[in-house]
């Protein structure tokens, strides 16, 4: 299955990259190219054979259902989750306008 | 005395232990030899000022009678991938520049408790993706070896910790942090005449790590021989309860268990690793190990793993499809990059943003990655994958009814010229043909180096073993060790 350049478009589009029209055009061949070779996989027998979910079976732990269990991952640290943002304002980030 | 550049790990330690050299000697000469060395672009951020600041306080803690690390006293490269608390984390891509971030890995956080400092930052190729690191947003690295053939040509120093590579063995660091996805470990290992061991999944915590393929990322040492990589990772390894598939189980003693005495052990032949367009020079030192493993003692037996030439196609589904979900994650809001072209709306920004921050093998992952993931492909290809990665794992189950571990060739050739198959990114990815099953299923696996070929490059050896099994593993490549005597290291020229 190949995919035309509108595909490519789409695809770029829900993964959020913009995408001239040069690139685009250069995109097409080589995600073809290899399309074509993981498509391979289809002649393979995987009658009665579950994909994998977990490479080492583990049981799912959970952690204890207390506030800020991990300091470090909890709640209190607002300046350190906006140090990097690149425009927080006022305690938030901040994002170009999205409500008209 | 042996210049302290040229001492690994272990020697290292125990000098700073017993006193014959104090860290702060040992982290101002790795410090030099890393100023001294920009050519290579092994580093992104160097931190001399980190390196020697740990070395003093080991000094400090020794004078004080206080109770020293696994790793006192050493300096190591850090895989720009790990995340530094105040010091940049790029994962070696424009989208994350200038980002430095408010914690510290697990990993690394372990590596510094246990006496070791950071000489700097290593570069890789951008989010770990690629074989050559020729994808990094900070330009290629070099690798320190060259070609007998007089020429100058530039070498691949491999991929993706290719950084991590060229700095071990240019003796910038006598042991750095690498990161394996499907071979980013021991590829770059065998390409610069090092060892590396990717542990079984879980070992090492991914908390702090950049994420890249989850269900594949490992963490592991890189380093001059087998001892120092079992030293480093005990100190990496360990239970984390921050990651949710960190495997909850007590860390060996590696390096005090290591013994090269292999009888009653037996080593598998994978018969399909003998692939068409496998290097002879290759062959022959697989034809090595072999004996080298004999003579330790091992019976060699033939195995079959049927799915072998299906872990390629698998991966690169797999991984990519996982990449294109952790990398969703880069939207110029919360870090990193943000272009905001004028009268952008949010969509604009991201779309905008993730253009201008992500390199073209990044983009083009994330674009497989969604395709095989949208409505109406996935199952023809992710299910599928899926299926078939189990499949290859249940390969290597039934091999471990007949072998202990399996020995086989790390990559298809040696190291190639840096712009050879930038162009061809399959032929890229056939480089790592040899190192994609056993991440597929999860196994330990790691290199070691095995001969120089007739360019005067090094080739590696890879044993791969059960899961849990990184013993075995470390056994199997010490005794390669032995009889290899791979003595060889690049000439300075840089």
């Amino acid at each position: 299955m190949s995919v035309t350049r509108e595909t490519v478009a789409k695809i770029a589009s829900l993964a959020r990259i913009r995408m001239g029209e040069p690139e685009l055009d250069r995109m097409v061949p080589e995600l073809n190219g290899i399309l074509e070779w993981v498509e391979q996989l289809g002649e393979v027998d995987c009658s009665g054979v579950e994909p994998m979910t977990a490479v080492i079976p583990q049981k799912l732990r959970l952690r204890d259902d207390v506030v800020d269990a991990d300091p470090l991952t909890g709640g209190g640290v607002r300046e350190e989750v906006l140090a990097n943002a690149p425009a927080p304002e006022h305690g938030f980030f901040g994002v170009p306008k999205v409500i008209e | 005395m042996t210049e302290i550049t040229e001492l690994g790990v272990a020697a290292i330690r125990d000098g700073v232990v017993s006193g014959a050299f104090s860290a702060r000697e040992v982290a101002e000469a790795f410090n030099a030899n890393v100023a001294a060395a920009s050519q290579l672009n092994a580093f992104i951020v160097t931190t001399p000022e980190k390196a020697l600041e740990a070395a003093d306080k080991v000094d400090a803690d020794r004078a004080a009678g206080k109770p020293l690390g696994k790793m006192a006293g050493v300096p190591i490269g850090m895989k720009d991938l790990f995340a530094s608390k105040g010091v940049q984390t790029t994962a070696a891509s424009h989208i994350l520049e200038g980002f430095k971030p408010e914690y510290e890995s697990t990993v690394s956080q372990k590596l510094w408790d246990a006496g070791a400092g950071m000489l700097g930052k290593l570069n890789l190729d951008q989010f770990a993706m690629g074989s050559s690191n020729e994808t990094s947003y900070f330009g290629n690295v070099i690798s320190p070896w060259r070609r007998n053939d007089g020429g100058n040509a530039a070498l691949a120093p491999g991929g993706s910790s290719g950084g991590s590579s060229a700095a071990v063995a240019a003796r910038l660091c006598p042991a750095a942090t690498g990161t394996d996805t499907g071979g980013s470990i021991r590829q770059p290992a065998a390409f610069t005449g090092i060892s590396g061991i990717k542990p079984t999944y879980g070992r090492c915590s991914r908390w702090g790590i950049v994420a890249f393929a989850s269900s594949l990322d490992q963490a592991g040492p890189m380093a001059r021989d087998v001892t120092d990589c079992a030293i480093m990772l005990e100190s990496m390894a360990g239970f984390d309860p921050k990651d949710s598939t960190s495997l909850d189980m007590p860390v060996p003693e590696w390096s005090k268990a290591l013994d090269a005495n292999l009888k009653g052990k037996k080593v598998g032949i994978p018969r399909e690793y003998r692939m068409d367009g496998t290097d002879e020079e290759i062959l022959k030192s697989w034809d090595d190990g072999i004996a080298w493993l004999k003579d330790a003692g091992a019976e060699v037996v033939d195995v079959s793993l049927p799915h072998t030439k299906y872990a390629l196609p698998t991966y690169y589904i797999v991984a990519p499809a996982e990449a294109s979900s952790n990398l969703a994650r880069y939207d110029g809001v919360r870090y990193g990059l943000r272009e905001l072209p004028d009268g952008a709306n949010l969509q604009d920004m991201y779309a905008a943003t993730r253009a201008a921050g992500f390199g073209d093998e990044v983009k083009r992952r994330i674009l497989i990655g969604t395709y095989v993931l949208s409505a109406g492909f996935y199952d023809a290809y992710y299910t599928q994958a899926q299926k078939v990665r189990t499949l290859i794992a249940r390969d290597f189950e039934k091999a471990w009814a007949q072998c202990d571990v399996i020995l086989a060739p790390t990559t298809p050739t040696a190291a190639f010229p840096l712009g050879d198959k930038v162009d061809d990114p399959l032929a890229m990815y056939l480089n790592d043909v040899f190192s994609v099953p056993a991440s597929l299923a999860g196994l330990p696996a790691m290199s070691v180096p095995a001969a120089i070929n007739a360019d005067g490059l090094p080739l590696g050896l890879q044993i791969i073993g059960k899961a849990f099994d990184e013993q075995g593993v470390l056994n199997a490549g010490l005794a390669i060790e032995q009889r290899a005597r791979f003595s060889a290291k690049p000439e300075k020229w840089w």
